[in-house]
């Protein structure tokens, strides 16, 4: 019994060899399909492992609550509170750009234009999505720090409104696609039953599909401001950075982000600073990892909704 | 494997009709002709269907003798193709399937452990409702069963796919186009192309899950002659809603019925087609056939 | 109020609102347009053969880009090497194998939640994970190793969503005629799925080959003679390039760096819209 079986001279039973092969390409997938949970936690992990000593040196509390930042004084002071509120101060003002002009211009398109706009709309909000973000900080270098100095006749255009509304354009694009799919997703039969009633295109949209879409814009606004905290390039690159307690949004501010990455190139490794910008990035993550939560969740909501 | 090969020689003793005693060394030498040693015949002993927790088959009995054409006639929901998908076990694929029973494949179980599911679909083509060629050339989809059993030699391949193809009556059709891609047939040729994909791993079975039923009438009669052409080499098992379809070309047919939802499928006759169609034993399939219900 | 007043205020606000939506959709067009002329009509000065071929003199004032565009091009091939593999796998996983249960929520949370985690994180994460504990230094594989975690999830999305087109039938019928679940994926769904898989690859990469902040800490550097070497070397990289030269260069030359830009911003958008045009196209072909 040593010949394998046969069928017509061909062998139909698969080796040993061969499932063992299948068995190990089979333990791979399944090891990749793991890796975002895998990388996910050790994000995590790695940051509060690096932030251990300024949580224990520092004291966490402190420095959350603490005013001021001078990291590189003896014994250096590690309030984190200027960034946390320059960050604020930055995403309030992107926040105030993108949400109504995406909002709107998300309306516009799913419900006011034919197909031809829709597609031309799409692509160019593709495009503005793949403009890198250091690229968008040149443009405000070159164009509204300027304009922001003259406007508002500041000694300096570097300010958090200057970072904020450069901000708020990169984030329309989030905002109009999520808003839009939001849109999209409201069922037809809705918009026809309101039509039915005699409202006008305007007071169906007003009426019924955006309060039908609500959770979905919300979903947009949330992952728009999660975009907006963490960007970095264009804050660092237009805010001024300073790390006081703005008084408006019209001071120079400096955020989180812009702070690990001005700081970080000069810091001793595994020093007291070096592991305090771990914490500040911590912070960040834990911030935008909430943010992202909730935005999921109630996406998730809005789709069971809608699924027949 | 090996044991599986033990039964494959000469189990296939104890069922009624057609069966042959096979001294072992037939099968192991392997290059034996099919006729003598592998038929294609399937014994179902109380077989039975869950779904999760849901039955929707219960003791289901037959005998499928080899080298026939056996139709599966039933209204729609009573569990035909899900008894079909028994015979290659694609119900496995499904995830919380669960088959009770016995099903035999000459003398074989086919549901125990020494049955491989991946060598068992091997020997038991599958044809499907839509035609569903793979998006390849139509040279690439026939011979994807053959590369598959590691076949890789491109004379015999080439032997194979015309052989196939004049199986499934689409040679003279495309030989002059082999590496045209499939999507470019008509929907008639895409299901003989998927017929030639079967025969071409060489099964002694071939399930056919309403093959016919999204083609147009001369495809479908395309289809029917090629279904009587390869009765002679290969036992078929095929599902029809068409009681005209079952009549013309199944040699046997099996009724099954639902009665009602919260009632598991069962069979409710299986006998010779002339004998089903004219003077039925059970009253439900003289009505089903009348078209009284279904 | 009478009937018709009020249909005719109906209409007035109909027409406002287009007007108004239609204005601010508009504005939004007009930004776009901006940008683009914009970046061109300041870079396309600095475009000639010296730019493309030279090293940068004088802190990047004179001379060209060449070094620059290579480490970016180098940092990007060592991305995707990383990228697709693991990203394809994962999504063959989810779409494929993945069972209906907890886990694979926690799975798709993770994924979702990793492309909103921001980029200087992933900078901080290379920084800790890769530029020290694994002892790679700052260089091209922990860059593109810091990259490869911020392009997975894009990847793994493009992937999962391109599987999930092909049709049920098509695997059924591989495994009908005797194949494993393995090779059913590897001869016939993933060939199937491939244009719609390569295409989201491509528009990930292109997006990560703009990340500035990953890259800041984990290998990129101001100023390089020669050519990276390889994986270990250090490299330019044309958003970092820029960047540096507008911080940290006194009278940085404008030309150059949106000449830069222009290179960046053309070669991102460039290969973005051939690809998701070509997946257009390949779509057309095969109707399911």
């Amino acid at each position: 019994m040593t010949t394998p079986p046969t069928h017509s001279g061909r062998r139909l039973g698969r080796t040993t060899t061969r499932r063992a092969a299948e068995a190990v390409v089979r333990a791979i997938i399944y090891l990749c399909g793991w890796m975002a949970i895998i990388i996910l936690a050790a994000i995590a992990v790695f940051l509060m492992w690096n932030s251990f000593r300024a949580v224990n040196e520092a004291g966490l509390f402190t420095m959350l609550s603490g005013t001021a930042w001078y990291p590189t004084s003896s014994p250096g002071k590690f309030g984190m509170l200027p960034l946390i509120v320059g960050s604020l101060f930055v995403t309030g003002v992107a926040l105030a750009v993108c949400v109504p002009v995406g909002v709107a211009a998300a309306v516009f398109i799913s419900e006011f234009s034919g197909r031809l706009v829709k597609e031309v709309m799409k692509s160019i909000i593709e495009f503005m999505a793949a403009v890198p973000s250091v690229v968008y900080g040149l443009i405000g270098v070159a164009v509204l720090i300027p304009f922001v100095k003259d406007a508002f006749s500041l000694t300096s255009g570097m300010t958090a409104v200057t970072g904020g509304i450069v901000l708020g354009i990169m984030s329309i694009p989030t905002v109009i696609s999520i808003s839009e799919d939001a849109l999209h997703a409201v069922p037809e039969e809705l918009r026809q039953g309101s039509a039915a009633l005699g409202n006008t295109r305007w007071q169906t949209t007003f009426k019924v599909t955006l309060p039908a879409a609500s959770s979905g814009i919300f979903a947009a606004v949330m992952l728009g401001l999660g975009r907006a905290i963490g960007e970095t390039m264009a804050v660092l690159m237009l805010t001024g950075n300073a790390a006081v307690m703005p008084a408006s949004v019209f001071e120079s501010v400096r955020t989180m982000t812009g702070t690990i990455a001005a700081e970080m190139g000069e810091v001793v490794q595994g020093g007291l600073h070096y592991s305090v910008l771990f914490a500040v990035g911590l912070v960040l993550f834990t911030i935008t990892f909430g943010i992202n939560l909730v935005a999921d969740l109630v996406l998730e909501r809005q789709r069971k909704r809608w699924r027949r | 494997m090996v044991s599986t090969l033990l039964v494959t020689g000469d189990g296939a003793l104890s069922y009624d009709a057609g069966s042959v005693t096979l001294p072992r060394t037939v099968a192991q030498e392997g290059a034996a002709s099919k006729a003598a040693d592998l038929q294609g015949s399937f014994s179902l002993a109380d077989v039975s269907v869950a779904y999760g927790r849901d039955r929707v088959i219960e003791g289901v009995s037959m005998y499928v003798p080899p080298r026939s054409v056996t139709a599966l006639i039933g209204p729609s929901g009573c569990g035909k193709s899900t008894l079909l998908r028994c015979l290659n076990r694609m119900n496995d694929e499904l995830g919380n399937v669960h088959v009770g029973g016995t099903i035999t494949l000459d003398g074989a179980d086919i549901m125990g452990r020494a049955m491989d599911p991946v060598e068992l679909r091997m020997r038991v083509g599958q044809v499907f409702q839509r035609p569903n060629p793979f998006p390849m050339t139509i040279w690439d989809n026939v011979a994807y069963g053959p590369r598959t059993q590691g076949i890789r030699k491109r004379s015999e391949l080439d032997e194979l796919v015309e052989e196939s193809l004049k199986g499934a009556a689409l040679w003279a059709e495309v030989k002059n186009n082999l590496k045209k891609h499939a999507f470019e047939l008509s929907g008639g040729q895409q299901q003989r192309l998927c017929i030639a994909r079967a025969l071409a791993t060489k099964p002694e079975v071939i399930l056919m899950d309403e093959p016919a039923s999204a083609l147009d009438p001369i495809s479908t009669q395309q289809i029917e002659d090629t279904i009587a052409q390869l009765k002679d080499s290969v036992t078929i098992v095929i599902v029809t809603h068409n009681m005209q379809q079952a009549a013309r070309i199944s040699d046997q047919t099996a009724f099954m019925l639902r009665e009602s939802l919260d009632e598991p499928a069962h069979l409710v006759e299986m006998d010779e087609t002339r004998k089903m169609f004219t003077n039925p034993d059970d009253a439900r399939t003289e009505s089903y056939i009348t078209g009284r219900f279904g | 109020m009478s009937r018709s007043s009020r249909t005719k205020q109906a209409r007035t606000a109909e027409a406002t609102a287009k007007v108004v939506t239609g204005a601010i959709a508009l504005s939004v067009v007009a930004v776009a347009v901006f940008v683009f002329v914009y970046i061109v009509y300041n870079g396309i000065g600095a475009l000639d053969w010296t730019f493309f071929s030279e090293v940068p003199r004088d802190r990047g004032r004179e001379g060209g880009i060449l070094p620059i565009i290579v480490g970016t091009l180098y940092l990007i091939g060592a991305t995707a090497g990383l990228t697709l593999p693991i990203g394809v796998l994962a999504g063959v996983y989810l779409a494929e194998y993945a069972p209906r249960n907890f886990t694979t929520r926690a799975i798709r949370l993770a994924i979702t939640n990793m492309a909103g985690v921001p980029s200087i994180v992933y900078g901080l994460f290379g920084l800790a994970a890769f530029v020290l504990l694994a002892g790679f230094g700052r260089s091209i594989i922990a860059a593109a190793l810091t990259l490869t975690c911020m392009t997975l999830p894009v990847v793994i999305t493009a992937t999962e969503e391109a599987l999930r087109q092909i049709p049920q039938d098509l695997r059924q019928a591989s495994l009908a005629l005797g194949a494993t679940r393995l090779r059913t994926i590897y001869k016939v769904v993933l060939p199937a799925a491939a244009p719609g898989i390569i295409t989201g690859a491509i528009l990930g990469l292109a997006r990560a080959a703009g990340e500035t902040a990953p890259i800041l800490f984990t290998g990129a550097v101001f100023q390089m003679r020669r050519l990276p070497d390889g994986p270990s070397s250090q490299f330019m990289a044309l958003p970092y390039h820029i960047y540096a030269q507008v911080t940290s260069v006194p009278d940085w030359n404008r030309e150059l760096v949106w000449g830069t830009a222009l290179v960046l911003v053309a070669g991102v958008s460039i290969v973005s819209v051939m690809a998701a045009w070509w997946r257009s196209v390949q779509r057309r072909k095969v109707k399911w």
